[in-house]
């Protein structure tokens, strides 16, 4: 698969939040204001391609050749974890800027389904080193499109009187099913 | 049994419900409820991690240091979905392979590691056990529940019966992703105008 379909398809067509569902804690969560979806997006962004490349090379040199694949799960987990604590040590010592604007999303990432799911699915589709960076940093871009439209959404739906049971949750999912049935409009795109 | 026992099991079950009222782990929720028979499966593997990893940290809740507490329920919990991952795939091949990727994800299912940190790590193995039980049953009949108002609506079938008919035409908007959205929000308003109403 060209690098540029791989793209076109993570961002549009497959969407990793509006049509796979991961990471919609995040999306539900973090969505009420663009600056901060953005902050995140970019955390995750930072995060999914590090954790791509660590898991990656620990499966080919490690499990692999041992006959532990049946330890993706524990060591994948555990690898993110530790990354993402290393990360935040060293963003807060190297780029105090960076660390401010990103600082508070890391600790929310462990347990983002998107950064495991990614590194879990490159595996299943078994693609190499250069593919699988391509592959987590193009889901990552359509994580971050799609909670930046989203919040964009809900900015604007902040300012609207509505009905009292709608309220809260209901309107948030109302109006992500309704920009999932837009993301619909990319299907067939590259088939 | 006592009253607080009670409380405990049966907190998760309606009042605090881990889906309709806290909005935990909603990405099998939405992910995998594309049918009945998908929700339920999907529902019975989370309620199993969430009873052994719940006794599992409770009982080790003094022997972890605090620094690296989430790490350890962490590793705990995966260790749990992994023998649910590999015994579903050994005895349940077609469910396994239509959950497929969110059976590894049962890992960071905010529910498990939020009533880890929230009960398990303060409280005993038997009331963790109950919590766990009550929590993982309202999350099984919430998923269940949005299973069945998807296949129904969608595919007009119900656990695989089709009442429909042949051809059918159905809305297949909700078998498909935004009908994921669509019909958890419509069950959520159901639940607080039932909520509303009992107060």
């Amino acid at each position: 698969m060209s690098y540029i379909m791989i793209f076109i398809t993570a961002i549009f067509v497959n969407n990793i939040v509006l049509s796979q569902f991961l990471g919609i804690c995040p999306f539900l969560g973090v969505s009420k204001k663009i600056s901060t979806s953005a902050g995140m997006g970019g955390a995750v962004m930072f995060v999914m391609v590090m954790s791509t490349i660590a898991t990656y090379l620990i499966y080919h040199t490690l499990l692999l050749p041992n006959n532990l694949t049946f330890m993706v799960t524990v060591v994948f987990i555990l690898v993110i974890a530790a990354l993402v604590q290393m990360v935040e040590i060293i963003l807060k010592k190297v780029s105090p800027a960076l660390y401010q604007a990103l600082g508070i999303f890391l600790p929310l990432i462990t347990t983002n389904c998107t950064v495991l799911g990614v590194a879990i699915l490159t595996i299943q589709k078994d693609l190499d080193l250069s593919h699988a960076v391509c592959f987590a940093l193009a889901n990552a871009l359509g994580f971050t499109l799609a909670i930046v439209l989203f919040a964009g959404l809900r900015e604007r739906l902040a300012l609207t009187n509505l009905p009292e049971a709608v309220k809260g949750a209901p309107i948030a999912l109302i109006t992500a099913g309704l920009l999932s049935m837009a993301f619909m409009g990319f299907a067939g795109i590259g088939n | 049994m006592d009253k607080t026992s009670y409380e405990n099991l049966t907190r998760g079950i309606f009042r605090e419900n881990p889906i309709f009222v806290m909005l935990l782990g909603m990405c099998p929720t939405l992910g995998v409820t594309t049918s009945a028979n998908n929700g339920l499966g999907m529902g019975l593997a989370t309620l199993f991690v969430l009873i052994l990893s719940n006794c599992a940290i409770s009982a080790v809740k003094n022997f972890i240091p605090d620094k690296v507490r989430i790490p350890c329920y962490i590793v705990i919990a995966a260790t749990f979905v992994t023998v649910v991952d590999l015994s579903m795939a050994a005895y349940l091949p077609t469910l396994h392979a239509k959950l497929g990727i969110f059976i590894p994800l049962i890992v960071v299912n905010c529910l498990i590691l939020g009533r880890a940190e929230a009960f398990a790590s303060k409280n005993s193995v038997y009331q963790s056990f109950l919590d766990a039980i009550g929590m993982g049953l309202g999350f099984t009949m919430a998923l269940t529940l949005l299973g069945i108002t998807r296949e129904v609506l969608g595919a007009g079938s119900l656990f695989g019966w089709n009442f429909a008919g042949e051809g059918a035409e159905t809305m297949l908007l909700f078998i498909m992703p935004p009908g994921a959205f669509l019909a958890l929000a419509g069950l959520i308003m159901a639940v607080n105008r039932v909520r509303g109403a009992a107060k």
